[in-house]
């Protein structure tokens, strides 16, 4: 583990470390997320590199995480910061006021799975059109089809 | 009556009378002009008159960021719509341009016109089928997309592909990477009115594009760089090829200078236009050609290298000023660049294998399917069902010709990713558009949106 990440995890108790295939990954719980995004941030993390989520149904107790990838132009260290976000009514702190970079990748997040990010400037559809009903990455959305005219023949009546 | 107007009108004009015509001019001493006495104060240019304000006015003074007072009545701005159909937007990239008289307060591009939902689709193909999806996404750097996919793929898996492999994969990306900012170079061109240098930047890809057709078979969407390898290996008398290409280039390369290096409209519409600063770049999350245009010295094949392109030598160019001149300039260079790497991987290629020899992850030899039970019995399974990935995430990035190219994906231990999720360095980059825009005149917009080369499939995917 890098120095400047060994700093984070001791001011953080409530955090799990964990390594992915060489990857430093810190789990945050959501109200230590804004918390640990400044604290990073002071220690080197001068770009958030990407904001995305997972919706992970009925395996997790929480059903969304939350991924954001950091990176550290000064140190060369990336970190990805995960937090688990609930079913109900599913938000958590923005990073837009820490890293304005992240605005768009929050506003995908938001049109793709409905989570909310708390102070986030600007937070409106940003892929899909502003009257779709519905959060297309969720997985319980459905792929749909188009009805196809030459399908296989047991198919057509 | 019909004769005196067929004579009035002859000639076009009517016949001059020398007794009723009178001269328009004033001749001396017909009559007393009015006498204005000189006033001193009257000449003076203004209360202010300090160096810098007489620079100013006397116009030494070039300046993109124009000063305004910001109690502009409502009435006096203008909401401007650019886009989606437009020919210098590079797709259907809209813009809502906030203007007073020609100057461009707030920019606020509206994205989402190419969304097809790339990063849904990913969940329902396989991990074997899954190049054949974001190759889609960046169509002017397929390849990378390609390479970037199949490395989060691989490091799931925990496999190495072979020497050749990895080299193989150098030389295409960043042949593509020269294509790329050919397309770049050529459209920069082609929007501020250098049409050469359209047809230039179009007619040198060819040459690359014909190399990749050749290779992989198609000229865009290759689906070659695959999980476990490359799709096939690189055709005979490709030597000959890129041989071809290095020799061609840096001539063509000096001849784009001598268009564009000395042409004072050239430089006036690209110089100290669609400022970028670094710490903008930064807080951004701006990345590629744009990010060190500003002067940032970052690029992840020095940082954190990929496919063992730290074995090759080469620079990475940086501007100072992050204006549209810096950027056009560091793809340039960047392509001179790109060009030593590839003459070097062309000097180097190992021998061996072009993919891994793990049957689970890519099929047998067309003609040991004849022979072999097993191998049939691969093959049947890796194209009906495709490999397993075990249970992981794992987020790559590479240096596309836009920036940072991530590819986050999550397995669940099936043969279909749970979540993939590619970093658009276009989709990032166009968020340094309204930045670049404030307080610039009408006249740079497409000029700057040019420079930011963004390519719409990889922002909407």
């Amino acid at each position: 583990m890098s120095p400047i990440l060994a700093k984070l995890a001791e001011r953080f108790e409530s955090v799990t470390w964990e390594e992915s295939h060489g990857q430093d990954v810190a789990r945050v719980p959501g109200e230590n997320w804004e918390a640990f995004a400044r604290a990073a941030k002071e220690s080197g993390f001068e770009v958030c590199a990407d904001v995305t989520a997972v919706d992970r149904m009925r395996s997790r107790p929480e059903r969304y995480e939350v991924v954001a990838s950091l990176l550290s132009m000064s140190h060369r260290v990336r970190l990805r910061m995960i937090t688990a976000v609930g079913r109900e009514n599913p938000s958590v702190a923005s990073l837009t006021p820490l890293w304005p970079g992240a605005g768009y990748a929050e506003r995908e997040v938001y049109d793709m799975f409905g989570i909310g990010f708390e102070g986030h400037p600007d937070l409106t559809r940003i892929l899909m059109p502003d009257d779709w009903e519905g959060y297309p990455l969720r997985k319980d959305f459905a792929v749909g089809s188009v009805p196809v005219q030459f399908k296989m023949s047991h198919q057509v009546n | 009556m019909d004769d005196e107007q067929t004579v009035k009108t002859e000639g076009g004009r009517p016949p001059a009378n020398p007794e009723t015509e009178t001269l328009d001019i004033w001749v001396a001493g017909t009559e007393e002009p009015e006498f204005h006495p000189t006033d001193e104060g009257t000449q003076e240019l203004g209360p202010d008159e300090s160096d810098d304000r007489l620079d100013d006015q006397f116009g030494r003074v070039v300046a993109d960021d124009y000063l305004f007072d910001d109690e502009v009545a409502e009435e006096e701005r203008t909401v401007l719509n650019m886009g989606p159909q437009h020919p210098s937007t590079h797709g259907v990239l809209r813009l809502h341009l906030e203007l007073e008289g020609e100057t461009i307060r707030r920019t606020k591009p509206i994205i989402g016109y190419l969304h097809t939902g790339m990063e849904k689709t990913a969940e329902q193909l396989t991990f074997s089928q899954g190049p054949t999806n974001v190759t889609r996404m960046d169509y002017l750097a397929p390849l990378h997309g390609e390479l970037g996919y199949s490395l989060a793929v691989e490091r799931l898996l925990d496999v190495e592909v072979p020497p050749r492999a990895a080299a193989i994969r150098i030389l295409m990306t960043e042949l593509n990477r020269i294509a790329s900012h050919l397309v770049a170079l050529a459209t920069n061109g082609m929007d501020i009115g250098a049409l050469s240098m359209m047809i230039y930047g179009f007619r040198e890809r060819e040459s690359i594009l014909a190399f990749f057709e050749k290779t992989t078979g198609l000229r865009m969407n290759h689906n070659y760089i695959r999980p476990g390898g490359v799709a096939a290996d690189l055709a005979p008398g490709w030597k000959d090829d890129v041989a071809a290409i290095l020799d061609d280039l840096p001539k063509r390369l000096r001849q784009y200078d001598d268009l564009l290096e000395k042409n004072p409209i050239w430089l006036a519409r690209t110089k100290g236009v669609g400022v970028i600063s670094p710490e903008e770049a930064i807080a951004y999350s701006i990345t590629g050609p744009i990010l060190r245009a500003t002067g940032v010295d970052w690029d992840l094949r020095k940082a954190f290298p990929y496919s063992g392109i730290d074995q090759y030598e080469f620079e990475v160019p940086v501007g100072e000023n992050g204006d549209v001149y810096d950027r056009y300039r560091v793809r340039v260079e960047e392509i001179t660049e790109s060009l030593k790497i590839v003459e070097q991987v062309m000097d180097t290629m190992p021998k061996g294998d072009y993919r891994i020899g793990d049957r689970k992850i890519t099929p047998p030899p067309r003609a040991r399917i004849d022979e072999s039970m097993e191998a049939l019995i691969h093959h049947f399974k890796l194209f009906t069902e495709g490999f397993k990935v075990p249970e992981g995430e794992t987020y790559v990035a590479v240096e596309s010709p836009r920036g940072e190219l991530g590819c986050y994906v999550v397995s669940d231990g099936q043969a279909r990713p749970y979540r993939m999720h590619t970093r658009a360095p276009s989709f990032y980059n166009l968020q340094g558009l309204p930045i670049a825009m404030a307080d610039s005149l009408v006249a740079d917009t497409i000029a700057t949106i040019a420079s930011m080369d963004p390519v719409m499939g990889d922002v909407d995917r």
